[in-house]
């Protein structure tokens, strides 16, 4: 019977399988952060258990870390002390890699796991992080997971689990210029929204997936827990073995034959059934940007914020009053009218080398409107600094006005020190448009790159599309 | 974990779709390296009108009237009724720590985060999805009943109104065990150490590469 890619994952990684479904699944992949491990950590310890395999470990600290003056340290004690706590965990378990605070490949943990080869097709990947579903890109079955979990999966190498769903989303067709993963990830999410993929595993396919880069699959597999869903998946190609070929903890010689062989299996069989299945038009998705709270609450950048009125549901009517409230909008104002007063390019969805060079290419030449306060580059983690300062692209943003950071997830979640102050407006790379998500009072309006360095230079949001 | 037993609790309304993650329990209090104590902060923006940091005696906090958990007649609720994917966002599971520390031990919604939901059931609290129908109509009973409680028998699967309607609900049947015996998950998949093993072992043959 024909199979798909969730099939042939769940399958390959299933210890026991009970009556009712509920299986032991095998973790190949454990990447630990300092916020969601330490009460995991000492509940091992507590508990007099030892943790099954060290070397699935792969550990970073990204939450709490600066992206600036890193020669003064963590200036926040109760940060640095969560740091810390992760040195001392991680000193005294052990782990295949650790890349900590100042590490020279340190980095968003989402960042460092695919560069360093950490994150191999076929695998299991889990973290105490909703977007590990961003390792799906590498047709790995990979999700966040509660800490809880994270001491359950030190201790036992399993998680218990029932399958899910599946869900099939192709994007047919070549995406427009100026369009990109970000905006078909938000796109998806407008269509289906943030509940449409729960209870479901998403595989990404059509022709318009299948032309992305390895950095835009991560970013759509990425927005894939935006959408509700336990995981995205793209399946394997040869973008994905050319760029797994030669990194640093990826196979070599023999074992690379091999491996290759069979991560070749890792794809959706013809006539595969799934679940439900979702179909998009590539050239129909234009540049988005989110008008709200909510990531589903997105439009084209052609389009003008949504009239609460129009929308029958009282519920739904409530929450885009009060989203309107809180980003201090008003119905029917065209987006590209709408001012921002900081741009934060970077997060796990968006702070690859290809997602600087996109901002970049917008960017060069031309410098941000000085009604922005702040233009903020923080890349993925310390390989990408010096692979985008080797290519020139660190000159380009700070000829652009822009401020090029030390990696981390910043302001993003502004754990850190980087954040917005109550009621200023970001055009923002992350994934999250939440209240106070930035910072207490922030508005974040979620957008690709280019869109981000679009609405830079223009101090409004703007069609990037007319600047390339 | 504790053992959930048949208990009736006052039911406290939060009529919103989305609740997220960070609206739970902001990230300034993740820094954290306990699991206790989030209970003050739960739903730390929208409860008070300051802003809250690690640290503070939030009894001298100035309190947002206008949120609903506030309300006098919803003190003490142990039963929080919701709309459509509550808990979305981040896997933080500092959002189940910080409601249960509140002293909510049954969530009632139309729908939950993956993440979110796994988790509540790792901390002792039973999310309970119910029908659109059914959600609207507790929600008038909440709103028209003083100190409206629902009694929640996990055993039997019902949640019993005080006029006596029944509702039944769902629930897995392996976590419903969990639960009612206040199971430890992982003394439970330790018992299968030996099959852990030796798949670990077929693995290490077959994808060599995966343990090098």
């Amino acid at each position: 019977m024909p199979q798909t890619l969730y099939d042939k994952l769940w399958n390959d990684h299933v210890v026991r399988q009970e009556a009712d479904g509920t299986a032991l699944i095998y973790i190949d992949r454990h990447l630990v952060h300092e916020v969601t491990s330490p009460q995991a950590f000492e509940g091992l310890k507590l508990a007099g258990r030892k943790p099954w395999r060290v070397s699935s470990i792969v550990a970073t600290a990204d939450h709490n870390t600066p992206t600036d003056h890193w020669d003064e340290g963590i200036k926040d004690p109760i940060s640095r002390q969560q740091v810390e706590t992760l040195d001392s965990n991680i000193r005294e378990v052990g782990a295949l890699a650790y890349f900590p605070f100042k590490d020279r490949r340190q980095g968003i943990v989402h960042v460092v796991g695919p560069e360093n080869g950490a994150t191999l097709p076929g695998m299991t990947v889990v973290c105490g992080d909703s977007h590990t579903s961003t390792h799906g890109a590498f047709a790995c079955m990979a999700h966040g997971i509660g800490t809880s979990e994270v001491e359950h999966v030190l201790a036992t190498q399993c998680l218990i689990q029932k399958k899910s769903k599946s869900m099939l989303i192709r994007v047919e067709g070549q995406l427009g210029k100026g369009v990109t993963a970000k905006d078909v990830a938000l796109a998806i999410i407008g269509k289906i929204g943030t509940a449409g993929g729960t209870g479901y595993a998403i595989e990404f396919g059509g022709s318009a997936i299948r032309s992305l880069s390895m950095e835009g699959r991560m970013t759509l597999c990425n927005m894939a827990i935006e959408a509700g869903a336990r995981m995205g998946l793209v399946a394997v190609d040869e973008v994905t073995i050319e760029y797994l070929k030669d990194r640093p903890f990826s196979p070599r010689g023999e074992l690379w034959d091999k491996a290759v062989a069979y991560w070749r299996t890792l794809h959706s069989d013809p006539g595969a059934c799934f679940d439900c299945t979702v179909e998009l038009r590539a050239e129909e998705i234009l540049p988005q940007v989110t008008w709200g709270t909510s990531p589903e609450m997105v439009v084209p950048i052609t389009a003008c914020v949504p009239d609460p009125a129009r929308e029958p549901d009282p519920v739904k009517r409530e929450g885009m009053e009060r989203a309107l409230q809180y980003m201090g909008l008003t119905a029917n104002t065209p987006i590209q009218s709408i001012r921002i007063d900081k741009v934060f390019i970077g997060s796990c969805t968006n702070s690859r080398i290809e997602d600087l060079r996109q901002a970049a290419a917008v960017l060069k030449g031309r410098k941000k409107a000085d009604s922005v306060k702040q233009a903020l580059v923080v890349p993925g983690s310390g390989l990408v600094k010096r692979q985008a300062e080797a290519e020139g692209l660190d000159k380009i943003f700070i000829a652009a006005g822009f401020e090029w950071r030390e990696p981390g997830c910043s302001m993003c979640l502004a754990m850190n020190a980087d954040r917005l102050e109550p009621g200023e407006r970001c055009a923002s790379t992350s994934n999250r448009n939440f209240e106070g998500r930035q910072g207490p009072g922030g508005r974040t309006h979620l957008v690709s790159p280019a869109m981000a360095a679009a609405a830079a230079i223009a101090g409004h949001f703007a069609d990037v599309r007319d600047i390339l | 974990m504790e053992k959930f037993v048949k208990f009736a609790g006052l039911v406290a309304p939060l009529d919103r779709n989305n609740v997220d993650t960070d609206a739970i329990i902001p990230k300034q209090f993740l820094k954290s390296i306990k699991r206790s104590g989030f209970g003050p902060h739960a739903f730390d923006e929208w409860r008070y009108l300051d802003h809250g940091e690690p640290g503070m005696d939030n009894s001298k906090r100035p309190l947002n009237p206008n949120f609903v958990l506030n309300q006098e007649r919803y003190r003490g609720a142990s039963i929080l009724l919701t709309r459509s994917n509550f808990g979305c966002g981040s896997s933080r599971e500092h959002a189940p720590w910080a409601l249960l520390d509140y002293g909510f031990r049954v969530i009632i919604a139309e729908s939950f985060a993956d993440i979110f939901f796994n988790n509540c059931f790792k901390n002792g609290i039973l999310p309970i999805v119910l029908p659109k129908s059914e959600v609207d109509a507790l929600f008038g009973l909440t709103e028209h009943t003083p100190g409206f409680k629902l009694t929640v028998d996990l055993a039997e699967q019902q949640l019993v109104r005080p006029d006596g309607y029944v509702i039944g609900f769902s629930v897995d049947p392996f976590r419903k065990e969990c639960l009612l015996n206040g199971w430890d998950d992982i003394g439970l998949t330790l018992r299968h150490a030996e099959a852990i093993r030796e798949f670990e072992e077929r693995r290490k043959q077959q994808q060599p590469w995966l343990f090098a």
